[in-house]
């Protein structure tokens, strides 16, 4: 078996998000960044297929992004991926996740042998979009499980275990087929030191707009045109006097100010 | 731009991306595993042992040797482990530089083949812990002068006497002790449950509780010579140990002030007092550019350590005057940000207290601040004015 699994580098969920002078980015100066957490669940859940005794020839763990991102490869490396692809070139940067899943679909269907199994983050906690999942599958033409909290495979077949309100449910896919990973499907490793210095052996392929026939004939569907901070919140008001009194001026606010009565 | 506190300088830009990962993964772990438990401990003075198989596969034990089955870092990226360690509490960082610096790095420099392999694979999976021990109850700031010996008896020696302050005490499985012999002073291996070697946890501290601080006691301990190591003759060889403890120190300090520094900085943008955050007044505001001050010279200074030693051009009278330098600022800096926090800044939930009293310990351990001032002073003037 060969598993793809699909990582991006986020600002760590404790960060302080500034926006940039531009309005159409973050501020990167200084800002944390990490493997998105989802993500960090299909690294470790490769691995423990392979520890596991499943029979997996080869773990690869694939990001697009700038060039820090290849960062986040090599912790993916660094746990345990056998070897990594940046899709690294600033003209295929993009918010538009539809897109970037295209290219992806792209890069994918370039390696000299196709993968039994993709796994990846649910969504990314940056942007939220959690489309790069449902979206590949789709490029791919696989069968799609999203927010995966089990899973169990036995040759072909494989039965994902997912969460919905007040109860389980179970989906048999077969393989190759695309996963998406929710909090809950395993404890991802810290990796060893030893492991993060070995991991700089380990092959890590950049590929560019020019490697990848084809992609100039993807397009953006969207575009992000501003970023703004959320509004300040407004303070609390309290009313105060007797209680019928109270009461009676608690409607009148519900009614003519926050019009919900 | 905007300017990080506690990177004032972009220090990060002179790291390589190992170093830079290596300081995020493990800051990362005392994030997660050392900050949600370590006020507890500290309050219940509980070493947190739980902790132990983590470091060690994480790779923490020993990182900068070479071979059995060690990461072989450079010093830098030591430095930062230690940084982050210490920004968690100094008793975790203590753990990981006894092991390391003053266990695993005498084992490795002045010990036979056969007792590196031996102790150092076990040793960095944490499979054994290592205590050392110099310090006697009559006086550590002098070392030469210490009373345990050792005599030679034929293929054995006789060891009497008793060391004191010596963290991991008991909980190691092997101490590197030191002990006069005829030949001058000599290193040991002596492991848990040799005839006469007992310990005695020292209880009762106000500073370092989540780490174990111990007696040692040898009655007539006898230690075949292959426990011996071959090489180490003279004061040199524990100093030389001291020396590797320290440079982890200078690190360490870091961390603390760091996590003072936030925490004061958080805390002063939030409170409201006479109509402003308290960082909207000028004498808080001196005092936040203050530590930030002391911190980047710091950060600084350990940098270009690091590289030194790196290049096998350090000297130990430049670790002395950064331990004297760090310490002294992590604990002035720990104390103000206590200050700054007001009555909640005495309660366990707050982290500057707690570092402050720990800071207590690293300033006297590894050498007290006169004892540094006085190496750098010798180095100065060529007079031992000890
Ligand atoms: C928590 C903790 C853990 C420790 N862990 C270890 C360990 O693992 N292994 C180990 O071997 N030791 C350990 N120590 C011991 C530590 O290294 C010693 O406490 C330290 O070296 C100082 O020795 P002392 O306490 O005997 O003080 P003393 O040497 O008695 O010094 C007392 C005071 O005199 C000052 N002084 C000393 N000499 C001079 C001088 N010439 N001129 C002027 N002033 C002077 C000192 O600065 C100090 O203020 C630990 C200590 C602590 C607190």
């Amino acid at each position: 078996m060969r598993i793809l699994t699909i990582v991006k580098q986020v600002p760590d969920s404790n960060a302080t998000i500034k926006i940039a002078a531009s309005g159409t980015a973050i501020e990167t100066a200084g800002l944390k960044l990490v493997m998105n957490p989802f993500d960090e669940f299909a690294v470790e859940q490769a691995i423990q297929l392979r520890e596991k005794g499943q029979p997996v020839e080869e773990i690869v763990a694939l990001t697009i992004g700038d060039d820090k991102a290849a960062e986040i490869l090599r912790t993916a490396l660094a746990m345990g991926a056998d070897r990594a692809l940046h899709v690294c070139d600033p003209t295929l940067l993009s918010h538009d996740e539809v897109y970037l899943a295209e290219i992806l679909a792209l890069a994918i269907q370039k390696q000299p042998q196709p993968f039994d199994l993709i796994l990846t983050g649910k969504q990314a906690i940056d942007m939220d979009a959690g489309e790069i999942g449902p979206a590949l599958a789709e490029f791919l033409n696989r069968p799609h499980v999203g927010a995966v909290v089990g899973l169990e495979i036995s040759g072909k077949q494989l039965k994902a275990r997912r969460r919905v309100e007040g109860a389980e449910e179970y989906m048999e896919v077969e393989l190759p087929a695309l996963l998406t990973c929710e909090k809950g499907l395993c404890e991802p490793r810290y990796p060893s030191l030893p492991n993060l210095m070995k991991a700089k052996k380990k092959p890590l392929d950049t590929l560019k707009a020019a490697d990848l026939p084809g992609v100039e004939k993807i397009s953006r569907r969207s575009e992000l045109v501003a970023m703004q901070p959320p509004a300040a919140r407004k303070g609390c008001k309290f009313v105060e006097g007797e209680p019928a009194q109270m009461a009676k001026e608690l409607v009148r606010l519900l009614r003519e100010e926050a019009k919900v009565v | 731009m905007a300017l990080e506190a506690t990177d004032f300088y972009r220090l990060q830009s002179s790291l390589n991306s190992d170093e830079r990962q290596i300081q995020e993964l493990v800051g990362r772990w005392v994030d997660e595993r050392v900050l949600p438990i370590i006020a507890d401990c500290f309050e219940a003075g509980r070493f947190p042992r739980d902790l132990v198989p983590e470091m060690a596969e994480m790779g923490l034990f020993g990182p900068t040797i070479q071979g059995y089955g060690c990461a072989g870092l450079n010093n830098v990226a030591y430095g930062l482990i230690m940084q982050e360690l210490e920004r968690g509490d100094s008793g975790v960082r203590s753990f990981a530089s006894v092991q390391s610096g003053l266990c695993m790095y005498p084992i490795l420099s002045y010990g036979s083949e056969e007792q590196r392999n031996r102790y150092l694979p076990k040793m960095a999976k944490g499979e054994l812990i290592g205590c050392f021990g110099l310090t006697e109850p009559d006086g550590g700031s002098d070392p030469g002068n210490m009373k345990t010996r050792a005599v030679q008896d034929g293929d054995k020696w006789i060891l009497d006497g008793a060391k004191m302050w010596i963290t991991n005490g008991d909980i190691a499985d092997v101490a590197v002790v030191w002990a006069t012999t005829s030949e001058g002073i000599m290193g040991f291996l002596v492991d848990r449950g040799t005839n006469g070697f007992t310990t005695r946890e020292i209880k009762h501290k106000f500073s370092l509780r989540a780490s174990i601080t111990s007696e040692l006691f040898f009655e007539r301990c006898i230690i075949p010579d292959s426990q011996r190591l071959p090489t180490a003759r003279g004061l040199g060889a524990p100093l030389s140990c001291l020396t590797q403890a320290r440079y982890g120190i200078c690190w360490g300090a870091i961390g603390a002030a760091i996590a003072c520094y936030r925490e004061a900085f958080q805390f002063t943008s939030l409170r409201q007092l006479f109509g402003a955050p308290l960082t909207h007044k000028q004498a808080v505001q001196i005092r936040l550019a203050d530590m930030v001050r002391q911190i980047t010279l710091a950060q600084l200074m350990v940098l270009q350590l690091g590289r030194l030693k790196d290049a096998g051009e350090m000297h130990h009278a430049q670790v002395s005057l950064a331990k004297w330098n760090n310490c002294r600022m992590a604990l002035d800096i720990a104390r103000d940000a206590r200050d700054l926090l007001g009555a909640g800044g005495i309660v366990a939930e707050c982290c500057p207290i707690r570092h402050a009293l720990n800071l207590e310990s690293v300033i006297t351990y590894e050498g007290t601040e006169t004892i540094h001032q006085l190496i750098v002073g010798r180095e100065l003037t060529g007079v031992s004015a000890f």
